[in-house]
């Protein structure tokens, strides 16, 4: 691993300055791409990835201090290890450096072997950084690998106003019986690339998954204008994509599918739930247990999508729901309002 | 002259790290770039862009430590640090340092 050559761009103003570094970097094993300003160097990382940033700080156009705040702010590059080389004077200035995220400050003309150290160093970190994040992106959404990168990893909760989606598919173990195994994989693959597209188009992330059923939060971690609209939104489209589905598999002669959405909308703890070792950003509270029942409740009046008066509250005006009966659910003390579309 | 035009050891450290083909690259390179970095400082002085002219300077020093030139490298540096004089810019001074100094380094690629 520490063998492994790195890309680095060196970022400086003047010619020798460039040619000097660029020898160094390759004496050292690595590759390095140069440019002659802050400018420059944005759109260099902005085209293609680099693992190290060697950066002058006095430069024309764009200078080093410059290229360190928008590093800061861009959440891709945010991570870039930088190392400023400059023969800058003043504690001051390397003072600044530091403190808008560079990983080190060397004076020029820059020692090699200082500079070795610091390269390998910052590349094994760089690395590491890497593979975590890749690890992050596959086993959690988008917003909440985000959401962690930047507030990092605490057990703990937040009270969040919200909307929970859940959905299954219908009778799908007799469904799944007759199925080759990889067929049904297959099948529930399917399924879950059509739903996640469907909820992370409308600003919804899936919280977990189990089986055929499926958990998506709407407003969470993220606030989103109209959660309730948002998850009743994802429910239609979704909706639409499985008759196109049913349509395909009708060609081959195998039956169609069904799916159950139960959504409600209100106040939900929202958080880490796990230990240090595995733990998932997840919702708890009453309102995940009433749109789980609502979704159960979909099989008994036979309807594709069911939602509680908060939820309906909020969705816009000419929207077509129809009063249900009441419904007295395990766990609620009180008669509930179903609406279905 | 009260200061070495060229710090031997610093010289020789270069050639030693980066081999002496490439230091003899990196002077060449340092004497065709140099008069540009002079223009550069004069345009800033008539200008009365300090900033270009701070620049200017610093970018001389920067590559002066690089070969050990020590003499055009304290030059470079005081005025960098001083910044545009409102009247009278030491550049004559630092032409001449730096005249001598490259005539020293043509020396050393000789050698």
């Amino acid at each position: 691993m520490r063998d492994t050559p790195g890309r680095l761009l060196i970022v400086d103003d003047n010619k020798v300055n460039r040619l000097l570094m660029t020898r160094s970097v390759e004496q050292l094993g690595h590759t390095a791409a140069v440019a002659e300003n802050g400018r420059i160097a944005m759109e260099m990382l902005a085209a293609e990835p680099f693992d190290i940033l060697l950066l002058d700080i006095e430069m024309p156009e764009m200078d080093g201090f410059e290229v360190l705040e928008a590093l800061k702010a861009d959440p891709k590059l945010r991570d870039l290890p930088v190392i400023v080389t400059s023969s800058d004077e003043g504690l001051d200035n390397i003072v600044r450096c530091i403190e808008l995220g560079a990983e080190d400050y060397f004076p020029k003309p820059v020692n090699k072997v200082l500079l070795n150290a610091r390269v390998s160093a910052s590349l094994e970190r760089k690395r590491l950084y890497d593979e975590q994040k890749k690890l992050l992106d596959r086993f959690a959404t988008v917003e909440v690998a985000e959401h962690l990168n930047r507030g990092g990893f605490a057990i703990g909760g937040q009270r969040l106003h919200a909307t929970i989606l859940f959905c299954d598919i219908r009778d799908f173990t007799a469904i799944s019986e007759t199925m080759a195994p990889e067929a049904t994989i297959d099948l529930i693959n399917t399924y879950y690339t059509l739903m996640f597209d469907a909820v992370s188009s409308q600003g919804g992330i899936v919280s977990l998954m189990v089986g055929d059923g499926l958990m998506a939060l709407f407003g969470a971690p993220k606030p989103i204008e109209n959660s309730a609209q948002s998850a009743v939104a994802a429910a239609q489209d979704m909706l639409t994509m499985t008759a196109a589905l049913n349509d395909e598999r009708a060609v081959v002669g195998e039956p169609a599918l069904r799916i159950g959405f139960g959504i409600a909308t209100g106040e939900v703890v929202a958080g880490y739930t796990g230990t240090d070792e595995r733990a998932t950003y997840t919702c708890v509270g009453k309102t995940v247990n009433l749109a789980a029942r609502m979704e159960a409740h979909t099989k008994s009046v036979d309807r594709d999508i069911l939602f509680d008066e908060e939820t309906r509250l909020r969705l816009a005006e000419h929207t077509d729901c129809e009063a249900l009966a009441d419904m007295r659910f395990k766990g609620f003390s009180d008669a509930i309002r179903v609406f279905a579309l | 002259m009260t200061q070495s035009l060229i710090d031997t050891a610093v010289y020789a450290e270069l050639t030693d790290a980066m081999g002496a083909a490439f230091a003899a690259e990196l002077v060449t390179t340092f004497l065709e770039d140099a008069p540009n970095m002079i223009a550069a400082l004069k345009q800033g002085a008539t200008d009365g862009d300090a900033d270009a002219y701070r620049r200017a300077a610093h970018s001389l020093k920067s590559n002066a430590e690089v070969f050990g030139a020590t003499a055009l490298a304290t030059h470079a540096r005081d005025m960098e640090l001083s910044g545009l004089p409102a009247t009278a810019p030491p550049i004559p001074a630092l032409e001449a340092v730096y005249a001598d100094t490259a005539h020293a380094l043509r020396a050393l690629l000789d050698a």
